[in-house]
């Protein structure tokens, strides 16, 4: 533990402190919130592969972090904030559990990451292995997220959560993904956010409401 | 140096003893001050004992010996949770005595006298502070616990005292587990001491009463026990505090009386910063309804149980 450099036990802290975002997103109840809590999550995320890029001396890692910081941090949340003033969905109040239920499950959730990860860390040989048991309980409680809401605004939020745990977790266990592939799922995450901002006003239009749960009644007109 | 340990651990109950009272009318006075107001006396609290000690007691009719004898074990009970805890310095001749573990079970205790004696009396007011203390604290022990675990598994020991010594005597590392544990701490000091979010210790109103309701019948020197008692019990929270997550200060190791006189200001020095961060808290944070009371409890036991899992997988 004394033997961790100093930029290792902030990567580390800065890891927990994801872990515990994912956590307060799940949690969280205003959608406005929810999508400030994902543009914090994502600058911790262009934080750490700032500090990794720098101790790795990794050039790729900079260019990653300049898209984490132009992708996640400026341009989804804004267009996030935009759709929601635009929708006006405010609130998602009605979940599957109450918050403790949900926290609980979370917990039991980020132990079942955990011993996912185990056997993975054991194989990387990166200095940062140990956080990849946080990216597996980031990606698994953004899920988590999104199985427990009722409003596509959230579960949309959810998604891209789950996209900066695989992010983090590519990071951790390799120092990044090859720059083609990275650019490449940036670029899907961009055009998916804008698809779904189109899918929202149609599911709007067509139900009046925002609730996925009328999307299980879906019958073909025959 | 045996002397010395004993010294120590005498000069620390006696501390708490004379400085809780001290501590809370601190508490007063800051939040006076944030809330604009003029502030009371510092020394308040003891004038309020003092007086307490002075009037005859009375006792309400049908009450049976628990009642009166439920202030006496509190304050025992928080008297010895005093000696236990790590304050000034950390080889302590009763640190021997309880583990960790046994301190949360003397806090336990504590509550249930104090439960048992309000329900006693067979008062409406009385029975709903002891159920709405009971519910508060069957949420927190469990945190507590788990904020003891955390400090436990880095120190590899369950004595406050030796935890105490072995964080203060390690490397300086940054520690998530550490600063997830201390926040879960930080809600169950408020719950458990009757503080703003879940207790509002300044109101009388009967609605939101939790602590307040439960010393209603009590008077004179039963009384004066109680609220000494409450006071201690702040006054030793904060000591945990400092011994799990700002340990410097108490004299470690074999060390003379220079280390224990050091101990003293610096100890000082703690309280006054941390009754100035508990009355901003409560300026900041408004009374939460009751039953909003477990979610803010289970946020804390989140917390704790957050900071075990992240040390076991980090290490750190």
């Amino acid at each position: 533990m004394a033997a961790n450099p100093f930029i290792l036990q902030l990567v580390n802290s800065l890891a927990a402190l994801l872990l515990l975002l994912s956590f307060a997103m799940l949690a969280q109840r205003r959608v406005v919130t929810l999508v400030n809590l994902l543009a914090v999550q994502g600058a911790i995320l262009c934080a750490a592969t700032l500090l990794l890029a720098w101790r790795t001396g990794e050039s790729h890692l900079y260019v990653s972090a300049a898209l984490t910081l132009g992708l996640k941090v400026i341009v989804l949340p804004w267009l996030l904030h935009r759709l929601i003033r635009r929708l006006g969905v405010y609130w998602d109040t009605d979940t599957l559990l109450n918050t403790s239920g949900t926290m609980l499950v979370g917990l039991l959730v980020v132990v079942f990451a955990f011993g996912l990860a185990q056997p993975i860390s054991a194989l990387a040989s990166t200095a940062t292995r140990s956080a990849i048991g946080i990216a597996v309980a980031v990606i698994l409680l953004a899920f988590l997220t999104m199985i427990t809401r009722r409003k596509a605004m959230s579960q949309v939020v959810g998604f891209l959560s789950m996209e900066n745990g695989l992010f983090f977790g590519a990071m951790s266990a390799t120092y990044g993904m090859p720059m083609i592939v990275e650019l490449g799922v940036a670029l899907d995450v961009l055009v998916a956010m804008l698809v779904l901002g189109v899918f929202f006003f149609q599911i709007r239009e067509q139900f009046d409401s925002l609730d996925l749960e009328h999307l299980d009644s879906l019958e073909e007109e025959t | 140096m045996k002397a010395i340990d004993w010294v120590t651990q005498i000069l620390q109950v006696a501390a708490a003893l004379a400085a809780a009272p001290l501590l809370l009318g601190w508490v007063n006075m800051c939040r006076a001050w944030l809330q604009n107001r003029r502030a009371p006396s510092v020394l308040l609290a003891y004038r309020g004992i003092r007086k307490l000690f002075h009037k005859d007691a009375i006792i309400a009719e049908g009450a049976s010996t628990l009642f009166r004898f439920a202030p006496y074990i509190v304050f025992a009970n928080m008297v010895t949770a005093a000696a236990i805890i790590p304050s000034m310095g950390t080889r302590l001749p009763f640190g021997a005595a309880a583990d960790a573990i046994a301190l949360v079970g003397l806090f336990a205790t504590a509550r249930v006298f104090m439960a048992l004696a309000a329900m006693d009396i067979g008062t409406a007011f009385g029975t709903l502070g002891a159920r709405r203390e009971m519910m508060v604290g069957f949420l927190a022990e469990p945190a507590l616990l788990m904020v003891i675990f955390v400090a436990s598994l880095i120190s590899a020991t369950t004595a406050l005292p030796v935890i105490s010594e072995r964080l203060a005597t390690q490397a300086l590392v940054l520690s998530p587990s550490l600063a997830f544990t201390g926040v879960a701490f930080t809600m169950v000091l408020l719950a458990e001491n009757a503080r703003l979010p879940i207790d509002n210790p300044a109101t009388h109103l009967e609605l939101t009463m939790i602590h307040e309701a439960m010393l209603l019948e009590y008077s004179a020197r039963h009384l004066a026990l109680m609220e000494w008692a409450a006071a201690l019990k702040l006054f030793n929270y904060a000591c945990i505090g400092f011994a799990l997550f700002v340990p410097w200060g108490p004299a470690t190791g074999e060390s003379g009386p220079f280390e224990l006189i050091a101990s003293i200001p610096v100890l000082a020095a703690k309280l006054v910063v941390a009754g100035a961060m508990l009355a901003l808290i409560e300026t900041v944070s408004a009374k939460l309804r009751v039953f909003r009371a477990p979610e803010f409890l289970a946020t804390a036991f989140m917390f704790a149980v957050l900071g075990l899992l992240v040390h076991l997988l980090l290490g750190a």
